[in-house]
């Protein structure tokens, strides 16, 4: 990223990030601000909200209105936002954790709105935070603070599990995949409607230590092995595709988004009887100071 | 018959008290409501759903309790007034979230219609067991607004005051009724004007060293901008200092959690609500709130006796119960729980007077006759 980017973008005098050496969530957030740049957003004009986790950190760092909320519910606050000021652009950056376990609600939910908000994932397959457990995303058989033995649990493919509950746009890459992923994160915010960025990104410090994967490197690496574009992934065989997983612009169908259905309805309910009966109390005794 | 209309009634209509609550709210300015359907506040979510989109406004029905919430802090930070309203395990798990719009100081309103607990308890049934809960039902320190109605009438005045006091605040304020007085019907003069407070705007112009949680008056209140104005600040739900960012510094620590009960605290002359009403050489006063008020206030004058009625509970009015205890000998409360005010008032009379509770939670409404009857005994 140009230094004048980072000037611009990030709230320089907030740093040193809390992330760890060789996480990759500096990776993930580079590649949203990439994306904002080249739309060419107002910054007054965009909305980033967040839930609770290392991922969720990264909100305090951007220069845009910033929202950090509680833990799984950053989708939620970003929902009244966009009905409240549908002309925001409103980013939601999130955790595997947080937006898919105790934030799974909403996550479909607002998928099954389409409602007009890009949810950008930080897929570490883990909670960092806390130190290391096992997350919805964690794979079967690895090893995490609270899966000693390995994990007994089948891991979500978070982004068929948007497809099913109705997101109009899914993508997914990972930070080895740094000039792919903000491609994907701008299409994503073009997109007028519920659009799913699934970032692979590596825990190095609690995920790749658990796992013996030796360095931030090497799970680079491994991003950069595991994963076959859209293309190749449709002729792979069940047997080719063990251990790997797609990326690319999964799924891109338009469709009439929440906010914009919301207008119209409004549009035929709109009452000016109802609006003169409140307005007269408007007129009234109205006291706002300034300060 | 000749009506008495005042020169401030607009109109005189027969409601339910949920649906007097949404005229209150929507005469006050509320334009955005998100809630989740719960037993026996749904007729409120109904109401705005027919009543917001005729005037522009946004109702949403989220997929479930904490979302409501979430929503409506959201529409709030974007600077339109918002309301949920919910029922007994709705209220349980609405509690982190307003904690979230305690601490980061967005003005919301929250009903909890009482219903009979614990658990599923009895949904359609009346309690006044969730007045604890409303002080003490989040973590952390919190200062609350809670306030409480004992008529249809009452229901839409109040809903005014909490969205004022909300808005004036810059905090959650939680609406209490009990079902009773949530489902039944009574007259409402509608008001032709009113009085509206709206959060104060900020006059410093956005830029680098702009500070949204500075407090630049006595009332400890900061002017937060709504998003999108271009101020581009942060709003976290941990510690923060004056520019929104989170901080683990004690001194910084200590002075937020200081100010936000402070701010309530000094406060209070405009967010009391208490009716205090004692015959002369009467020595037992009856306290209560809510439906249980209107049984109370009908045994007092059927043995002269004194009643207090408590429309604002939290801030609890601990220097006029004080008082009251040096009048009177005995002081009544009654409440359709196992007993949650009656502490309150032992501790504001410090032995002053004698405090005797009426705590009965059956799921009915508490009957004159048994309040008659304490009455008599007491004198």
């Amino acid at each position: 990223m140009s230094l004048d980017k980072i000037k611009k973008y990030l709230r320089l005098d907030k740093f040193p990030h809390i992330w760890c050496p060789g996480c990759g969530n500096g990776i993930v957030l580079q590649s949203v601000v990439n994306a904002i740049d080249k739309l060419n957003l107002d910054q007054n004009k965009v909305a980033v909200v967040s839930g609770i986790g290392c991922s969720s950190r990264s909100a305090g760092y951007l220069d845009f209105n910033t929202l950090h909320t509680t833990h799984g519910r950053a989708i939620a606050f970003a929902t009244g936002i966009k009905l409240a000021k549908p002309e925001l652009t409103v980013i939601v950056l999130t955790g595997d954790g947080d937006c898919s376990a105790i934030g799974g609600n909403h996550l479909i939910h607002a998928a099954r709105r389409n409602i007009d908000l890009t949810v950008v994932v930080f897929n570490n397959n883990i909670y960092g935070m806390t130190g290391g457990q096992y997350s919805p995303t964690t794979y079967l058989d690895d090893k995490a603070a609270t899966a000693n033995v390995g994990n007994i649990e089948n891991p979500f493919d978070l982004c068929e599990l948007v497809k099913g509950a109705g997101a109009t746009y899914i993508a997914r890459s990972t930070t080895f995949h740094a000039t792919h992923l903000p491609l994907l994160v701008m299409k994503g915010i073009q997109n007028k409607g519920f659009s799913f960025i699934d970032a692979v990104t590596a825990c190095p410090i609690y995920y790749g230590r658990m796992n013996k994967l030796v360095d931030a490197v090497e799970m680079l690496r491994l991003q950069r092995d595991n994963a076959r574009n859209i293309k190749q992934w449709s002729t792979m065989s069940d047997e080719e595709k063990k251990g790997k997983f797609v990326i690319g612009e999964l799924f891109n169908k338009p469709a009439m988004e929440y906010t914009e259905r919301y207008r119209q309805l409004i549009m035929k309910e709109k009452s000016e009887e109802d609006l003169k009966y409140y307005r007269e109390n408007e007129e009234s005794e109205s006291k706002s100071e300034e300060e | 018959m000749i009506f008495p209309f005042s020169n401030n009634i607009k109109e005189v209509k027969f409601l339910q008290g949920n649906q007097a609550c949404t005229e209150a709210a929507i005469a006050v300015g509320c334009r955005f409501f998100a809630g989740y359907p719960i037993t026996p506040s749904t007729e409120i979510a109904e109401e705005m759903s027919k009543k917001l989109p005729k005037i522009g406004g946004t109702f949403i029905q989220m997929e479930d309790e904490i979302s409501s919430l979430a929503a409506v802090i959201g529409a709030s930070i974007c600077g339109v007034k918002s309301l949920t309203a919910t029922s007994g395990p709705g209220f349980s798990l609405k509690q982190e979230h307003i904690g979230y719009a305690y601490l980061t100081e967005i003005p919301c309103v929250i009903v909890n219609v009482q219903r009979g607990g614990p658990s599923t308890g009895l949904p359609t049934h009346p309690a006044q067991s969730d007045i604890m809960q409303s002080k003490w039902g989040i973590h952390g320190d919190y200062t609350p607004i809670v306030l409480c109605p004992t008529s249809v009438k009452e229901y839409y005045d109040l809903t005014i005051k909490a969205f004022n006091l909300s808005e004036k605040f810059r905090t959650p304020v939680i609406l209490l009724p009990d079902e009773i007085v949530a489902h039944m019907r009574e007259k409402v003069e509608i008001p032709k004007r009113i009085k509206i407070i709206t959060r104060k705007k900020n006059s410093l112009p956005p830029g680098n060293n702009f500070r949204p949680y500075a407090v630049n008056s006595d009332d400890g209140v900061p002017a937060i901008p709504d998003f999108g104005e271009g101020y581009r600040f942060n709003i976290t739900g941990l510690i923060h200092d004056e520019t929104g960012f989170p901080t683990t510094s004690a001194e910084i620590t200590k002075r937020l959690l200081l100010r936000l009960r402070k701010k309530i605290e000094s406060g209070y002359g405009e967010i009391r609500g208490i009716e205090i009403n004692i015959p002369r050489n009467s020595q037992v006063a009856v306290l209560s709130f809510g439906a249980s008020f209107r049984s109370a206030a009908k045994a007092a004058k059927d043995s002269n006796a004194g009643t207090v009625k408590l429309t604002t509970i939290f801030p609890f009015p601990e220097k006029e119960i004080r008082e009251l205890a040096h009048k009177v000998k005995t002081i009544i409360v009654v409440e359709m729980n196992l007993g949650q005010i009656v502490h309150e008032v032992e501790r504001a009379a410090c032995g002053s007077a004698k405090v005797i509770g009426i705590n009965i939670a059956d799921g009915q409404l508490i009957s004159p006759e048994i309040i008659l009857e304490k009455i008599n005994q007491c004198r």
